[in-house]
């Protein structure tokens, strides 16, 4: 017998800091194995958000740059402008890049940098303390909107896929899952074909995955992944919003 | 011919290898690992046909997949 599914090289054999049942694991495997598949791990540049996204050093055997918080993108626009040789990604959560680093994100996309963006959203600070965030649902209790998001007073959560796939500067644009088997490889094929529009330099690629928080949404593992797949979904549409 | 291997020191017991398996040969143990949580344990070896799905799904990569 083979081994046909193994850890990505480019994936410490490290155990993670990451609540059970969290979807940072699955993406960081993903992010890794396309890693691989392009074979860019020497030449690979990751920036890391602030978040539970912060020890992105110390999982993936690549070099990365810790980024102030928001500006992940911006710092990723400095590494690939000074490195244009190398292959530059961000990671970041939805507090960093909807909220603190909206400015950033809107720009760095608009300018159509030469670099890849994974944007993970849980629909709450994860790390901070499950504060509300941009992207929190309606109706959904976090511990700064202990009665649900109110629309009338906090607005309606932001869809940052489709707002960027508007941006002029924006190769390619899909918002993902990881809930189930079908998403999740759904999602490896999109996260490899964003590696592939700036290994190819086609310009600023954006992959939004839906991620689960069991600990901050005060549910069990299944679910909290079950919520990915009901109320996420439905509000967040899977799909490819631009495709150049 | 097929079969896993579960990293029990690594699991978290979060179970989304138990839904991930079409076969639904995949299950929480009662026993209890280095990290305080209830590894997942596999039923019946004879009867997994190595799709890898749970190895996909598993977020702490402690699944390996033999065929």
């Amino acid at each position: 017998m083979q081994q046909v599914f193994k850890r990505p090289t480019s994936l410490k054999d490290v155990q993670t800091h990451f609540c059970s049942g969290c979807h940072h694991g699955t993406i960081h495997r993903l992010v890794a194995e396309a890693i691989d598949k392009y074979g860019v791990q020497e030449r690979t540049i990751g920036v890391a958000s602030v978040g539970c996204s912060v020890f992105l050093y110390g999982y993936f055997d690549i070099d990365v740059v810790e980024a102030p918080h928001g500006r992940a993108s911006a710092v990723a626009t400095g590494v690939k402008r000074a490195k244009p040789e190398n292959f530059v990604f961000t990671y970041q959560g939805d507090g960093d890049l909807a909220a603190i680093g909206t400015a950033e994100i809107i720009h760095a996309a608009n300018r159509g940098e030469d670099i890849t963006v994974f944007f993970v959203n849980n629909t709450t600070y994860g790390m901070t303390g499950g504060q509300m965030a941009p992207t929190t649902l309606v109706g959904q209790k976090t511990s700064t909107s202990p009665y649900g998001r109110n629309k009338a007073k906090d607005g309606a959560p932001v869809r940052m896929a489709e707002l960027l796939a508007q941006l002029e500067g924006v190769a390619f644009s899909a918002r993902v899952a990881v809930n189930s088997p079908k998403n999740l490889i759904d999602a490896k094929k999109q996260i490899q074909k964003a590696f592939q529009y700036q290994v190819e330099g086609k310009g600023f690629s954006f992959i939004e995955v839906l991620s689960a928080c069991p600990t901050n949404w005060g549910m069990n593992p299944l679910a909290a992944n079950e919520r990915v797949g009901t109320e996420m979904i439905d509000y967040f549409k899977l799909g490819v919003f631009k495709n150049l | 011919m097929a079969m896993i291997t579960i990293d029990e020191q690594r699991c978290k017991g979060c179970g989304l290898c138990t839904i991930a398996c079409a076969q639904k040969l995949l299950v929480l143990s009662d026993k209890i690992n280095n990290q305080g949580y209830t590894p997942a344990r596999i039923n019946a070896t004879d009867r997994c046909t190595g799709c890898a799905l749970c190895a996909e799904i598993c977020p702490d990569v402690a699944i390996a997949v033999f065929r």
